[in-house]
């Protein structure tokens, strides 16, 4: 029996929330946002051998980097749980390190009211496939999944031992590649 | 930019986990800001990342942090983007040099090869090699990864030609001496996470002195 996926890798609307705090700063949107994804960053930082107390500010920390660098965030090109996810792990890494984590340079991008929508609703389903195959893996191979992204396991056991979806990953791929050539081309 | 030798599931899993050593996110990173193939790679990772965290149990904020955080954002400047640097060096790069290449400040290692170690936390270490046209670095093997990324010129060893964001992935089972192309001065970003074991006496006996 599949489990179903708990999560916000499945909603549309949290996209929408952080395009209201690029375009309008609109602080009720940014006040939801931080009560979805701050407890969940908490967690995850947790699961990652933060102490409560740094899990905490790291959690903070993100919500407002997110609000101060939501006009890098793009819809076509990263889920809103996916962006988010990234700022947390800086944050976290950033925690333990001396210097801030090397970070590829910011792609351009333009407003483009019309296709983001559609582009946006793509990538969504897309994520939503991708949540769904992970939540249906065998609980041992998915138990490895989370062991990575914790972690608990060296570079050199990635990937090889997480038996992922790889078809899955592979389309979601296809999709960010074309979606990066045509906005590098514009 | 089409770049021929992109970043591996392993690599680009780490750096999307976040669990790579700062010298090998600062290889990923450059040669992500030069390859569309490896970022697309990487951010796929990422969503997994997003999803393992969208599965774990949420943890109860304290009662003030989202005031505290109200408080912050009306206070803070917003970031304004930054301009692509433009340069040999991508800017992940820059940030640890200071600057572009003139800015870097290299060491001579013999036969023209010059080197900049970069200044990273962990156990692998990141350094900058200058090898001018048509020259050789010496022969050598990896007791663990050495990931070189190219900046400027190109290279050929047994594996490949490997030029301007084409990222090489040595391990363990590779020996490999890198030459130069005869047209270009060659500059690369190389990381290991083990020092490098040399195949002739000479470079074996050097190399307490260099750090490579």
């Amino acid at each position: 029996m599949a489990r179903s996926v708990k999560s916000s890798c499945s909603e549309t609307d949290w996209s929408a929330k952080i395009v209201l705090v690029r375009d309008k700063r609109d602080e009720a949107a940014f006040a939801d946002l931080f009560a979805h994804f701050a407890p969940r960053i908490k967690g995850f930082l947790i699961k990652s051998g933060t102490s409560h107390t740094l899990a905490e500010e790291c959690a903070q920390e993100t919500l407002v980097t997110l609000w101060n660098k939501a006009h890098l965030f793009d819809p076509t090109r990263a889920s809103a749980a996916t962006w988010i996810f990234t700022i947390a792990r800086n944050k976290k890494i950033d925690a333990f390190r001396k210097s801030a984590r090397p970070e590829p340079e910011d792609l351009p991008w333009g407003p483009e009211p019309e296709p983001e929508q559609a582009d946006a609703l793509v990538l969504q389903q897309e994520t939503q496939k991708l949540a769904q195959a992970i939540a249906d893996l065998p609980e041992k191979q998915r138990d490895i999944v989370h062991k990575a992204y914790f972690g608990e396991l060296s570079h050199a056991e990635l990937a090889e031992k997480t038996g992922l979806p790889l078809g899955t990953i592979k389309s979601r791929i296809r999709l960010a590649l074309g979606r990066l050539r045509q906005t590098l081309s514009e | 930019m089409t770049v021929k030798h992109v970043l591996n599931d392993q690599l680009a899993m780490g750096y999307a986990a976040g669990v790579l050593p700062e010298a090998f996110d600062l290889v990923v990173a450059a040669h992500l800001s030069l390859s569309d193939e490896s970022r697309a790679l990487v951010n796929s990772y990422e969503a997994v990342g997003a999803c393992v965290m969208e599965e774990c149990d949420s943890v109860e904020m304290s009662n003030t942090a989202l005031s505290a955080a109200l408080n912050r954002i009306k206070s803070a400047d917003t970031v304004t983007p930054k301009a692509k640097p433009t340069g040999v060096l991508p800017a992940p790069i820059q940030k640890y040099v200071g600057g572009d290449v003139d800015q870097v400040k290299w060491k001579p290692l013999g036969g023209g090869v010059k080197q900049a170690i970069l200044p990273t936390d962990g156990t692998a270490q990141a350094r900058l090699l200058f090898i001018p046209a048509g020259q050789s670095v010496p022969d050598h093997g990896h007791r663990g990864t050495e990931l070189t990324l190219v900046l400027q010129g190109s290279f050929s060893d047994e594996v490949d030609n490997f030029a301007r964001g084409d990222i090489e992935i040595a391990n363990e089972d590779l020996d490999h001496q890198p030459v130069a192309s005869m047209d270009a001065d060659c500059i690369c970003i190389a990381a290991t996470d083990a020092p490098l074991r040399f195949n002739s006496l000479i470079p074996r006996l050097l190399q307490p002195f260099f750090k490579i």
